[in-house]
C-alpha cells in the first residue's frame, strides 16, 4: 500500500457521531418497525411450553399435591413439583444475598404467587389448562405483611426451613461512627426527627421475564435465551447451581423490553425451564404473564426509615442517625454487592458536609415476594436519597430556615474534593451550589414564594419541593464490590476490520439505555471511526467478553471506560502501523481525530482506516497482524453525578388531588456522550419518580393478598398525567473516568420522588402535617389535611370485607 | 393471553345471533367491544364456551338524535363516537362530560356504551349517566323486543336482567322537556383508571326552577347508586346554596362505599359530596350569568 497525500485534517467529531453528538438511536430502527428480537420471538424446532402454577395463599403448609389429572391431559409432557426438583437437588437455590430461595415449594408456601408446580406441554394453552387441573391442598398459616408483625414475639416463624433460624430477622447490620454521632447529638441545639415508609414498588418492565432453554443431549451444550441484565452472572450461576460445565453453557440475552433491575436475579422459572429441557430433551419456553411478574419477581424498596438530625442553631448539620427496618419478603433475595446488607443506603448525605453519622439496619422476612432489587437505582440509593431529602426538609422547617438556604449552607464546597462522606465514601467532584442555583433561577424561586403567599390568602395550597443528591454509581471498584464473590469490573472487546469498520462487544447488556448508539460514539471519539461504522453487540456469553451486566447505572462508568481503554490499545497499535506507512519512527507520529500525521510535516498523514487496512495487508515485520484489543476495567472509584430537582404543586383541599405546576431538573453527570439519550434517560427517570410519588405501590391486605397484581391496580403513568419536564445541565467531568463521564440512568428516579413529596409537604406546612407516605394518593393527602396529622401507608391496607 | 378453549361465531344477522345465544344455553356470551370481556377471559375469570361477536350486525352502530331530543345509542356505538358527538352533547351535556373520562383513548375506540351497561361494573361510568337521565335498554330475544328501564336492567355487580338469548340492541335516553344542565365528575388515580368515586348529575330547569333531576353515583356501592333523595332535594326548587347542600348531603348519604386501596369509605362519601356541590354550583352560576 502506498502512502497517500493527506486530503483531510481532523474530523468534525459531531459529524462522525462522536462524543457530544445527539445521534439518533440506531436500535430504534428495528424497534419502531416491530423488528426487535425478544425472548418470546425465539422459536425453536420441537419447542415445548411451560406454565407455572402459583400459590393463591400467602402462608400455608402444603398438605398434598395431586397432579394426576394434569398428566391425563393430551399434550402434557411433564409436570414438575418441588418433590421432583428435590431429587435433582434443585428444590432450593441460592439467592444473590447468600440466602436460599425455593424453586418449587416443597414444605410450605411463603408468599402469594410462589411457584408450586410447573407443566410442560405442547402449547401454552394446554400447559395452562393442566395447571388448573393440579389439586393442591393447603393448610393455612398466620400471615405476616410488615416488620411490626414480623418482629412480634408470637410471630409465626416464616423460615422454618433454615437451621438455627429462631425468628424472622434475616440480618442486622450497622455502619458509621456511633460514639462520634452520640457526641454530635449531645452538642446539638436542635434535634429534628422523621419517620416514614418507602413503599414496595415494582420495576415492571413492559416485557415480563422469560426463557427458552435448549439442552442438546448430543453435544452436551445448554443454550438459554433469557431476559437477563447480566448474562455472564447467570452463566456462572447455572454452572454452580446446576453443576454443568461452564464452557458448554451459553446464555443469550436478546433484545430486552426494559429491565430496571427486575431482570438481575435468577428466578425459579429460568431454573425450571432448564431442568425441563434437560429432562424432555426438547427446547422449553417459559414466558411469565403480567401477574406472575408483578407478584413474584424482584420488587423495589419496602423500607421503614426513621432518623434524626443533630443541628446547630445557625443551621449547620452536626450528625445524623438512621435506622431502617427493611421488608425482604419470604427469601432474602436482594441483588446487591455482598459486603453490604442494605445496599448502599449509607450513601445518604454524601453531598452534605456532615462530620458524622450512624446507621443501623435490620432486615426481616415477611409473607411477601422476595427480591429487593435495585429498581432503577444503585442498590437502595433511592431510599437513601429520599430519606436524606425528606430529613433535610424537616430539619430546615424545624429551624425555620429557608430550604434552599439550608441546603446551600451544608453542601460540600466545590474546592473541598475529594470529600469523605459521613459514612466513609469518597466523592471526587461536583458543583452542588451551582446546580441548585441553576434550578432556583429556572423555577423563579423568589417569584414562586410570593405567588404561594398570595394564593394562600385565597385558601389555595401551593408548595415547592427541592431534592438534591449525589449518587454512587458504577460499582465496583473490585476491592469493595462483588456479587457472590465475583468482582465488579467490566470489559470491552474491539475488533477493527480491514476496511476500517469495526465490531465492539462488551459484558454489559443494554435494555433500553441505547448502548448500541453511545458505545459506538465512544469509539468514534477515541479513534475517529464514524459511529455508523461500528457494530455494537452484547448479551451472548459465547461471544461477549465477561462482564457483570447492566444495572446500578454502571455501564458508562465501567463498561464505557473499558471501551475507551480498548480503543486506546487499538490506537496504540494503529500508531505503529501509521509509523510504518509514513516511514517515520513512532515518536514522530502525531494524532488528530481520525488521522495520524508526521509531526514535522502535518500534510503527510494516514487515516485510521488506512492503518486498519495495513493491519491486514501491509504490516511491518515483527508486528502481529490484525487490529483488535480487549480491556478489563476496574474503576478506581464510583462516579458521583449530582442532581437537583425542583417541583411546584397545587393541592385541591377538597379532594386531596394535587397537580404538578412545574418541574425543573438540573443534572450534572459529567461529560455527556449523547445529550439526547441522557435527556431521554432523565425524562424516563422523572416519570418513574412521579409514579412512585403519586400513584404506585405494591401493597397487601391482611391475608397477604397482593394488591397490585395487574396494571389496573399497579399504575404506570401515561403521557396524559405525566408533567412536562424542564431540563438543565451542569458539567463537572469525573476526574478518574477516561472520558470524564458519570452514570446518569437512574439519577432522576432516585432524586425525583423527594421533590414531589417535599412540594406537597410544603403545601401542607402549617396544617400540622409532617409526613404522608408515598404514594401521595388523594385520599391520603386529604386525610392529612382533615386530621392535621401524618398518614402512614404501611400494609395491610384498610379494607372493608 | 391464554383463555380457556372457546368457540367463536360472527353472525351476520341479529336473528342468527339470537339463535346462537339460544343454542348456547347460557354458556355463550355476546362480544361487543371486548374491553371488559376479553380481560376477564385472559384471567380466566370468564370462561364462555362460545363467543357471539355482534360487530358484524348491521345497524347497531347507529347513534341517532330525534327531533324531541331522544338519543338512541346502538349497541356498537363506541365510547369514542359519543366523545365526538357534538349534537348529543348539546342535548345532554352530561354525556359529553363523561365520555372523555372513560378509560383511555385506546379503550374508547372499541368499548361500547351498551356493553358497559351490560357488563354492570359497579365502577362503570355509563350506567351512572344513563341512570341520571332515566334511560332504558332495548333488548331483543326469540320472543321479540322489550324495553327495560336502567334501574331494572342492572341487578347487581356484573349482573343484568337479560335472558341468556337476549341481545341489548340499544340504549335510549329520553328527550328533555326543559333546559338541560348537568355534568360528570370522576376521581381517578390516573387516566384509564376506574372511578374512586364518580357523579353524574342531569337536571332540567324551567326558568330557575328545577323540574327534573337525576343524580347517580359510581364506585361507591355494589352497583350504580341512584341518589333519588338527592334529586328530590332539588325538584321544584331553585338552585340555591341550601338546595345544593341538601342534594350533596343526600347524595353522600346514598353512597355506600367500602374502604379499599383507593380510599376510606368516609373519603369516598366526601368526594361525592364535593362533586355534587361542584357540578350544581357551576350550573347555578352559569344559569345566573345567562339570566
Ligand atoms: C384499561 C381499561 C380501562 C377502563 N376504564 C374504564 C372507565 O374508566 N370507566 C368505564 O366505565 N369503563 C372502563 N373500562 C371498561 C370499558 O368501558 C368497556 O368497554 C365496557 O365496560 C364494556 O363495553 P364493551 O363493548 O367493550 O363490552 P364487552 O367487553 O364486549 O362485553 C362486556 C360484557 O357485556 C356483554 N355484552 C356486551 N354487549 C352486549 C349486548 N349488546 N348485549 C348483551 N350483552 C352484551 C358481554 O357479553 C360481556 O359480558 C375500561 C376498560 C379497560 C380495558
Amino acid at each position: 500500500m502506498t502512502v497517500t497525500e493527506p486530503t483531510s485534517r481532523a474530523l468534525d467529531e459531531i459529524k462522525i457521531g462522536g462524543m457530544g453528538a445527539s445521534r439518533r438511536r440506531v436500535e430504534d430502527n428495528r424497534f419502531i418497525r416491530g423488528k426487535g428480537h425478544y425472548v418470546d420471538d425465539v422459536v425453536l424446532p420441537g419447542m415445548l411450553h411451560m406454565e407455572i402454577l402459583r400459590s393463591p395463599v400467602a402462608h400455608a403448609r402444603i398438605v398434598s399435591i395431586d397432579a394426576s389429572a394434569a398428566w391425563e391431559i393430551p399434550g402434557v409432557r411433564l409436570v414438575l413439583t418441588g418433590e421432583m426438583m428435590a431429587t435433582r437437588n434443585l428444590a432450593w437455590m441460592p439467592t444473590l444475598s447468600y440466602d436460599t430461595q425455593a424453586v418449587l415449594a416443597t414444605d410450605k408456601v411463603r408468599f402469594q404467587g410462589q411457584e408450586v408446580a410447573a407443566v410442560i406441554a405442547d402449547d401454552p394453552y394446554i400447559a395452562k389448562d393442566a395447571c388448573e387441573a393440579i389439586v393442591v391442598e393447603y393448610e393455612q398459616l398466620p400471615v405476616i405483611v410488615n416488620p411490626t408483625q414480623s418482629l412480634a414475639p408470637d410471630a409465626p416463624l416464616i423460615r422454618d426451613d433454615k437451621v438455627g433460624q429462631v425468628d424472622n430477622v434475616c440480618f442486622t447490620w450497622q455502619v458509621g461512627d456511633q460514639d462520634a454521632t452520640d457526641r454530635a447529638f449531645a452538642e446539638a441545639d436542635v434535634v429534628s426527627r422523621i419517620e416514614m415508609h418507602y413503599p414496595r414498588s415494582h420495576p415492571s418492565p413492559l416485557e415480563t421475564c422469560g426463557s427458552v432453554a435448549d439442552f442438546d443431549r448430543a453435544t452436551g451444550k445448554l443454550t438459554v435465551y433469557m431476559t437477563t441484565q447480566a448474562p455472564h452472572i447467570v452463566r456462572a450461576a447455572v454452572a454452580l447451581i446446576a453443576e454443568l460445565p461452564e464452557h458448554l453453557i451459553r446464555i443469550v440475552s436478546p433484545d430486552l423490553g426494559g429491565g430496571f433491575g427486575n431482570k438481575v436475579p435468577v428466578y425459579p422459572g429460568y431454573v425450571i425451564s432448564i431442568l425441563a429441557s434437560i429432562l424432555t430433551e426438547r427446547p422449553v419456553k417459559w414466558i411469565e404473564d403480567r401477574t406472575g411478574n408483578l407478584i413474584s419477581t424482584g420488587f423495589g424498596r419496602d423500607v421503614y426509615l426513621t432518623g434524626e438530625m443533630a443541628l446547630r442553631k445557625d443551621g449547620r448539620i452536626l450528625g445524623v442517625r438512621m435506622h431502617t427496618d427493611s421488608d425482604h419478603g419470604a427469601f432474602f433475595g436482594d441483588a446487591q454487592p455482598s459486603k453490604f446488607k442494605i445496599g448502599l443506603l449509607h450513601s445518604a448525605f454524601a453531598c452534605y458536609d456532615i462530620p458524622t453519622a450512624h446507621l443501623t439496619a435490620r432486615g426481616v422476612y415477611t409473607n411477601k415476594a422476595p427480591g429487593g432489587v435495585a429498581y432503577r437505582c444503585s442498590f437502595r440509593v433511592t431510599e437513601a436519597m429520599f430519606f436524606q431529602e425528606r430529613m433535610v426538609q424537616a430539619a430546615a422547617d424545624d429551624l425555620g430556615m429557608d430550604q434552599a438556604e439550608f441546603r446551600r449552607l451544608n453542601f460540600v464546597r466545590d474546592d473541598d474534593f475529594p470529600h469523605r462522606t459521613p459514612f466513609g465514601f469518597l466523592t471526587d467532584s461536583g458543583q452542588y451550589a451551582k446546580c441548585l442555583q441553576v434550578g432556583l433561577d429556572a423555577i423563579d424561586y423568589e417569584g414562586f414564594l410570593r405567588e404561594k403567599a398570595e394564593a394562600a390568602k385565597n385558601g389555595r395550597l401551593l408548595g415547592i419541593g427541592i431534592s438534591c443528591m449525589t449518587e454512587p454509581l458504577g460499582a465496583g471498584n473490585s476491592r469493595e464490590y462483588d456479587i457472590l464473590g465475583i468482582k465488579m469490573f467490566d470489559s470491552a472487546e474491539l475488533r477493527v476490520h480491514m476496511t476500517g469498520k469495526a465490531i465492539l462487544r462488551t459484558g454489559a447488556k443494554t435494555q433500553g439505555q441505547g448502548h448500541e448508539t453511545t458505545w459506538a460514539q465512544i469509539v468514534a471519539h477515541e479513534l475517529g471511526i464514524p459511529a455508523e461504522d461500528i457494530l455494537v453487540e452484547e448479551g451472548d456469553t459465547d461471544t461477549a467478553p465477561f462482564g457483570m451486566g447492566t444495572y446500578a447505572s454502571r455501564s458508562t462508568p465501567v463498561a464505557g471506560a473499558a471501551i475507551a481503554m480498548a480503543a486506546r490499545k487499538v490506537k496504540a497499535k494503529a500508531r505503529q502501523l501509521a509509523a510504518h506507512l509514513l516511514e517515520v519512527s513512532e515518536e514522530d507520529v502525531e494524532w488528530e481525530l481520525g488521522r495520524f500525521y508526521v509531526r514535522s510535516a502535518p500534510d503527510r498523514g494516514v487515516s485510521i482506516q488506512e492503518c486498519a487496512m495495513a493491519a491486514y495487508s501491509n504490516m511491518p515485520d515483527g508486528l502481529e497482524p490484525g487490529l483488535e484489543a480487549n480491556a478489563y476495567y476496574d474503576p478506581p472509584n464510583l462516579t458521583w453525578p449530582f442532581g437537583c430537582y425542583i417541583a411546584t404543586v397545587e393541592i385541591d383541599p377538597a379532594t386531596g388531588v394535587w397537580d404538578v405546576l412545574r418541574f425543573v431538573a438540573v443534572d450534572d453527570c459529567g461529560v455527556r456522550i449523547n445529550p439526547m439519550i441522557v435527556e431521554g434517560q432523565i425524562m424516563g427517570g422523572l416519570t418513574e419518580a412521579y409514579a412512585m410519588a403519586s400513584m404506585q405501590f405494591i401493597t397487601f391486605d391482611a391475608d397477604g393478598n397482593c394488591i397490585g397484581s395487574n396494571f389496573m391496580d399497579y399504575l404506570l403513568p401515561t403521557a396524559w398525567e405525566t408533567p412536562g419536564w424542564e431540563l438543565h445541565e451542569v458539567v463537572t467531568p469525573c476526574p478518574h473516568h477516561p472520558i470524564g463521564a458519570k452514570g446518569v440512568g437512574e439519577c432522576a428516579t432516585v432524586g425525583g420522588p423527594a421533590a414531589f413529596v417535599n412540594a406537597v409537604m410544603d403545601a401542607l406546612k402549617g396544617h400540622g402535617v409532617r409526613n404522608v407516605d408515598m404514594p401521595l394518593l388523594p385520599d391520603r393527602v386529604h386525610e392529612a389535611l382533615q386530621t392535621r396529622g401524618d398518614v402512614s401507608g404501611a400494609p395491610p391496607i384498610r379494607t372493608d370485607r | 393471553m391464554y383463555p380457556s378453549r372457546f368457540a367463536y361465531e360472527a353472525p351476520r344477522t341479529l336473528d342468527e345471533a339470537i339463535g346462537l345465544l339460544h343454542d348456547g344455553a347460557g354458556e355463550a356470551k355476546v362480544l361487543a367491544g371486548g374491553q371488559s370481556l376479553v380481560p376477564l377471559m385472559k384471567l380466566r375469570f370468564a370462561n364462555p364456551e362460545l363467543l357471539v361477536d355482534i360487530n358484524n350486525l348491521p345497524g347497531l352502530d347507529r347513534l341517532e338524535t330525534l327531533a324531541d331530543g331522544t338519543i338512541r345509542v346502538g349497541a356498537l356505538v363506541r365510547h369514542r363516537d359519543l366523545e365526538r358527538a357534538g349534537d348529543v352533547h348539546r342535548i345532554q351535556p352530561v354525556v359529553g362530560a363523561a365520555a372523555p373520562l372513560i378509560a383511555d383513548p385506546i379503550v374508547r375506540t372499541r368499548g361500547t356504551l351498551v356493553g358497559s351497561l351490560c357488563h354492570a361494573d359497579p365502577q362503570g361510568d355509563w350506567a351512572a349517566v344513563v341512570t341520571a337521565l332515566r334511560g332504558y335498554v332495548v333488548a331483543q330475544g326469540p320472543g321479540g323486543r322489550r324495553e327495560i328501564p336502567i334501574g331494572d336492567f342492572v341487578t347487581g355487580p356484573f349482573q343484568n336482567v337479560l335472558a341468556h338469548d337476549e341481545v341489548a340492541v340499544e340504549a335510549v335516553l329520553p328527550g328533555p322537556r326543559h333546559t338541560v344542565a348537568g355534568g360528570f365528575l370522576k376521581l381517578e388515580r390516573r387516566v384509564g383508571d376506574f372511578a374512586t368515586a364518580g357523579t353524574a348529575v342531569a337536571i332540567e330547569l324551567d326558568g330557575d326552577r328545577v323540574t327534573r333531576a337525576g343524580i347517580a353515583l359510581t364506585g361507591v356501592g355494589s352497583r350504580t347508586v341512584d341518589a333519588t333523595g338527592a334529586a328530590e332535594a332539588l325538584v321544584g326548587r331553585a338552585l340555591t346554596s341550601e338546595a345544593i347542600a341538601a342534594a350533596a348531603d343526600a347524595a353522600a348519604e346514598a353512597a355506600q362505599p367500602t374502604a379499599d386501596h383507593r380510599g376510606s369509605a368516609a373519603y369516598k362519601k366526601h368526594v361525592i359530596h364535593t362533586f355534587v356541590t361542584r357540578i350544581l354550583t357551576r350550573v347555578s352560576t352559569t344559569s345566573e350569568q345567562a339570566a
